[in-house]
């Protein structure tokens, strides 16, 4: 299943853009999708926090393709070279399944689409005062929609690296849900450091924290089996090129393990009903700081190990 | 020679009278007004090219096996020489993963990137299994060895070729460099020179390869992969999409239950 390659490849130079990239379009998928999870699962006490899921989705999305089209080499202009073959003589859209970056061009532009329409539809309803998601099988199918669609903008920036011949990103099959579990766990930790500012949120506090938890869990088990996959590829070392960015990402993670561990305790005490109104406390925030800086590192080692 | 659309043309590179001259280099360079990179000492046997990138579309590697100990005289190999070059494999692994379909096929089976549609975003760099392709500093976009598709197109053949005083690099229909190569390869054997061996010239490489050698070592001494590694990065989709599959639904189950507890509650 893996091979024991000898890599002969040269290194693309993709580095601090393709970084920020990779990082956003994680956070901006994981929180549409925690939005989602939120209306889906939640009740209407936590349709404050699925509001502020999907303003920061939205709000993270006009970012990601500034910084892929910041990487290119050819500048701003081509980007739609992506979209449109401009080969003479050969007009159409470009789409090749089998190239993810090809793939995840198509899904940024279709993922934006759900991600403005969710928060045009939350920023109505705040303007009209609504405490209600809006009602029906269609806004619950377009949510559900989008959040596959965010599903996978927040994962094929993985599968991207694996879909090459470097060594590291194409010794593993990890890297697609890695970057998943990871975005999943990044977004909700921004989340739980934005609804500070909306204190209605907080209500869903507990929870988001818990969700975090689990997909830590997801995230470390996926690390796990990334090493394991590179180590008998014969890659393995050259993770160590990288080892203080694994210990940042590690350290996120123990955050967030830390923080299931303390959550899941008061809601067997309290029985979660979320804390009061704007009283996110310090540890919270530290844990969703280091939590968002491990997103970071994650990616970063992985990125840079290979190069 | 009667340059033909519609046919395959390539190099075959015979690496055992390779002479390190590097005109090849010089004829490339000349030709496709390659200005070259900042010279530097490489410290690097006689090789001071270093790469091949987007200033080298020829690069005469020097493989050092200079004996510890004398030899008799004959039987000491002191360097391999190769005059490396785009391999225009039949399954490009850059073509592959272009997202803008600027690495096309030519009219010659050769691989060829417009200029005028790359973007830069750098995935062939990524994909290329001989380290082929680089970037341009000022266009900012990839570049390669077109296998002198300008030339070819005006009945010419390519510039290296032309220059080449061994014919170390041969140019010519691609089914007849095979027939050359087919003799050359039985003619070695035949005088004791067993290590000799064709790369690229079947389709276990890359579908084959329409720039293909005769080695006097395995692949990897020469820094190629051998044909079980010789595979292309679509080899990744499934078991990629796969992973990013289960661990989506995973995700989505652990959030919905992080979440719905609270009813219970």
């Amino acid at each position: 299943m893996y091979l024991a390659a000898e890599h002969f490849v040269r290194a693309p130079d993709w580095s601090w853009f393709i970084l920020g990239y990779f990082f956003l379009a994680g956070l901006s998928g994981g929180a549409y999708v925690t939005g989602t999870l939120l209306r889906l699962s939640g009740d209407l006490r936590d349709e404050p926090a699925a509001r502020v899921a999907f303003y920061t989705s939205f709000a993270l999305l006009p970012l990601c393709p500034v910084f892929l089209t910041a990487d290119l080499g050819s500048g701003w202009l081509r980007f739609w070279h992506m979209l449109v073959n401009t080969t003479p003589g050969n007009p159409g859209l470009n789409f090749k399944y089998w190239s993810p970056i090809s793939v995840g061009v198509w899904i940024l532009v279709i993922f934006s689409v759900f991600a403005t329409i969710s928060a045009l539809a939350a920023w109505l309803g705040d303007r009209r005062g609504a405490a209600t998601p809006p009602a029906g099988p269609l806004s619950i199918a377009f949510n559900v929609v989008g959040a596959t669609v965010g599903l996978f903008f927040a994962s094929y920036t993985g599968v991207l690296l694996s879909v090459s011949n470097q060594p590291v990103w194409s010794d593993t099959w990890m890297l697609g849900g890695l970057f998943l579990a990871s975005g999943l766990s990044g977004a909700a930790a921004l989340l739980v450091l934005l609804m500070r500012y909306r204190p209605a949120s907080a209500f869903s506090l507990v929870r988001i924290r818990i969700a975090d938890g689990y997909f830590s869990l997801l995230e470390l088990v996926l690390v796990v089996a990334f090493f394991i996959t590179i180590g008998f590829a014969g890659t393995a070392g050259d993770e160590l090129t990288t080892a203080p960015l694994w210990a940042l990402a590690l350290v996120g993670l123990a955050a967030s393990l830390v923080g299931l561990r303390g959550e899941s305790r008061r809601v067997q005490v309290s029985g979660g009903e979320g804390s009061a109104a704007g009283t996110i406390g310090l540890n919270a925030v530290l844990a969703s700081v280091l939590v968002l800086v491990g997103v970071l590192a994650l990616r970063a080692a992985i990125i840079f190990s290979a190069q | 020679m009667d340059i033909k659309a519609g046919e395959s043309y390539g190099f075959f590179t015979d690496t055992s009278v390779c002479i390190g001259c590097k005109a090849c280099e010089v004829a490339c360079k000349e030709w496709n007004q390659l200005e070259g990179n900042e010279p530097a000492f490489l410290a690097d046997s006689f090789d001071n090219t270093g790469q091949l990138d987007a200033q080298n579309w020829r690069h005469v590697k020097f493989y050092d096996r200079v004996p510890e100990r004398s030899t008799s005289a004959g039987n000491g190999t002191a360097f391999l020489m190769m005059s490396d070059v785009c391999k225009h494999c039949q399954h490009a692994s850059c073509m592959e993963v272009c997202p803008t379909n600027a690495i096309i096929r030519t009219e010659f089976n050769t691989v060829f990137i417009q200029q005028d549609v790359c973007n830069g975003c750098r995935a062939c760099v990524a994909a290329c299994p001989y380290s082929v392709i680089g970037i341009n500093k000022k266009t900012g976009t990839a570049h390669k060895c077109t296998l002198c598709y300008d030339r070819l197109q005006g009945g010419l053949e390519p510039a290296c070729a032309k220059a080449c005083p061994t014919q170390s690099i041969q140019f010519g229909p691609l089914s007849q460099l095979q027939q050359t190569a087919d003799a050359r390869l039985e003619a070695l054997h035949s005088e004791g020179v067993t290590q000799a061996q064709l790369y690229g010239r079947d389709d276990k490489v890359y579908g084959g390869l329409s720039a293909f050698f005769l080695l006097m070592d395995k692949p990897e001494a020469y820094g190629l992969p051998n044909a079980e590694n010789a595979v292309l990065p679509s080899r990744n989709n499934l078991g990629g999409y796969l992973t990013a599959l289960v661990t989506a639904v995973v995700g989505v189950v652990a959030g919905l239950i992080a979440i719905r507890r609270r009813r219970g509650a």
